[in-house]
């Protein structure tokens, strides 16, 4: 078993790095040591969502029912697509509360009110599950910014006892307020590391994702997970990209949200495209990688969506062995967990262009 | 009327703090005529919703700098408002003890409250729009932070010890935050508007000859044309 992070600590200093090798050999070293494992003309790719107050405590009106909405999808990015949203609905209690032991709401229909503090909404419809609805807020874009940003709390889960602030879930790069949950993996960089980074010619850049919901707390809704999530990739990023190919250069992708963000948006022949797109795909062991070849994650439980994420860069036996040595080392899961960099493993039989990008990548 | 492009700040996502007054409020109204997305910050809801409604499509934000619980509600609505920032200007100001005392006279309390608003608002409002000002770097070539100083924070005036003092650290604390974040595009700016006919210069010389001061307009204008260049500049050497 790996235990969970429990304190809101972004870099405790004794954090913790697992290196596997794209020979699938682990090697367990802590956290400093990031940069020992890029080498110059990588390019590392984070992503700047800064994390939401998605949590909202409230009322159904029709029932007088206390609830939680955590919001958890989204059309776009646009700054004006802030009425509609997914959202999971929980019954009394909050965070404390393990969320497989949280009450159901009561039963929601269309047109039911619900009071958000000093928010109101519309349950549009259920989505095939009595905790998941989409719902719309009354007033304008500018309402309701600042109705989530005064009422709204980071949606927590009860391995961290004691509340999150919202600096606690921001990472130091956070820019555009579009995750329903933290990007976690970016919570290894800091600005420091950014300098060093640039003084060893190791190239960084970022795209934004609105990373979704990592649990419900339900097995039929965790099944359908990760939920649709809309992503902007910026042409200097995708620029970028196209250089680190011609000088040889990995692809370093710092979180499962950034792998599924630029595979969903390469062509077939791995080229980038700048622009927004919606990623609605799953990346699991059938998923042949385009554009990354290197990931930076937090530790994740087998099960989860994203350790399903990690069997496209590795086999199952080094998985395996990934887990018992994180197991072995004490490593911690979770948000504010170790880390994991892991390089992708060739495939035995590339397809054609895969092999031509591996070979043009060779001369590093 | 000649219209000077390379004054123009069409598209360029502001934020101002403290912009319902002062230079605060012209600065608001000159960036939104060179065709800029402004975004402003103040304390007094009443006061916010009356420029904002007078100023369309200005968003306006309540919130205090001064409050640590406050900043990242702001930041949240600055990026959301605006889908991203390019320019900040950390314009509130707490003028200290009023009427203005000497330092021996001074509470610690009265003090505090100077370095809240003029020294930790800003570091803490810059610290959490950092990404932002980052990614607008990145893909536009360049980013802002304009530091509203003041010749207190280089002369030793007699009873201005809490703004002068304060003052100082933030227009050092500019200076340091341009060295370290030079190459990352970000630019930060101390500037020194000079003396105007402001709430707070009425506050600090109650008995001040309005006609020898500065209108708030005039240096709002020459504020914006120092946004302007230094973005022109910034974006040419990206």
């Amino acid at each position: 078993m790996i235990a969970a992070a429990d304190r809101a600590i972004q870099r405790p200093a004794d954090a913790k790095l697992l290196v596997v090798d794209a020979a699938g050999r682990a090697r367990d070293t802590s956290r400093a040591a990031l940069l020992d494992v890029l080498r110059p003309g990588d390019l590392v790719i984070a992503n700047d969502a800064a994390t939401l107050p998605a949590s909202l405590q409230g009322t159904h009106l029709r029932s007088g029912r206390a609830i939680e909405v955590r919001l958890a999808g989204r059309h776009s990015l646009d700054r004006d697509d802030v009425s509609e949203f997914a959202a999971i609905v929980f019954g009394e209690g909050d965070f404390h509360t393990r969320t497989e032991d949280r009450p159901a709401p009561p039963q929601l229909a269309p047109g039911d009110r619900l009071a958000l503090g000093p928010l109101e909404a519309t349950v549009l419809t259920t989505l095939g599950h009595p905790r998941l609805i989409r719902l719309r807020f009354d007033g304008t874009p500018d309402a309701i910014w600042a109705g989530l940003s005064r009422h709204g709390r980071p949606i927590q889960y009860a391995h961290v006892p004691e509340p999150l602030a919202l600096w606690d879930v921001w990472t130091a790069i956070a820019g555009p307020p579009v995750a329903f949950e933290s990007p976690s993996a970016g919570f290894a960089l800091n600005w420091r590391m950014l300098h060093e980074m640039r003084r060893k010619r190791i190239g960084f850049v970022t795209l934004t994702h609105a990373a979704g919901i990592s649990s419900t707390g339900d097995d039929a809704l965790d099944a359908l997970l990760p939920f649709d999530e809309p992503y902007d990739i910026p042409s200097a990023t995708t620029a970028a990209i196209a250089r680190a190919r011609v000088q040889g250069g990995r692809i370093v992708a710092v979180g499962t949200t950034v792998v599924r963000a630029l595979e969903h948006a390469a062509t077939c022949d791995g080229v980038v495209p700048a622009g927004a797109g919606l990623a609605n795909q799953r990346i699991g062991a059938g998923t042949r990688l385009r554009v990354v070849d290197a990931i930076l994650s937090g530790v994740h439980e087998p099960g989860t969506s994203h350790y399903q994420l990690l069997r496209a860069f590795t086999n199952d036996a080094t998985l395996d062995r990934m887990v018992g040595e994180m197991t072995a080392h004490g490593y911690r899961g979770h948000e504010f967990g170790d880390f994991v960099f892991m390089v992708a493993m060739p495939r035995t039989t590339p397809r054609p262009e895969r092999l031509h990008q591996t070979l043009r990548r060779l001369p590093a | 009327m000649f219209t000077n492009s390379s004054t123009a700040l069409r598209g360029v996502r502001a934020a101002i703090t403290g912009g319902t007054s002062g230079l605060g409020l012209a600065l608001v109204r000159e960036l939104l005529g060179r065709g800029a997305d402004v975004a402003f910050v103040a304390r007094n809801r009443d006061r916010v919703e009356r420029i904002a409604r007078q100023h369309p499509p200005v968003h306006g934000i309540v919130g205090d700098i001064s409050l640590r619980e406050d900043i990242h509600p702001i930041a949240i609505q600055i990026a959301g408002a605006l889908g991203g920032l390019d320019v900040l200007v950390n314009n509130a100001s707490d003028l200290g003890p009023a009427p203005l005392k000497l330092l021996a006279d001074t509470e610690c309390e009265e003090l505090e409250r100077a370095l809240a608003t003029n020294v930790l608002g800003p570091f803490r409002l810059t610290r959490a729009l950092l990404g932002a000002l980052s990614v607008s770097a990145r893909e536009r070539g360049g980013a802002l932070v304009i530091n509203v100083s003041s010749d207190a924070a280089i002369n030793a005036y007699p009873t201005w010890g809490a703004y002068g003092a304060s003052k100082a650290a933030l227009h050092h604390m500019s200076r340091i935050w341009d060295a370290e974040l030079e190459a990352d595009g970000v630019r930060f700016l101390s500037v020194d508007p000079g003396d105007m006919d402001t709430p707070l210069h009425a506050l600090a010389v109650p008995d001040a000859d309005r006609s020898t001061l500065k209108r708030p307009e005039d240096a709002a204008r020459e504020l914006a044309d120092t946004i302007a260049a230094a973005l022109e500049r910034e974006r040419h050497a990206a």
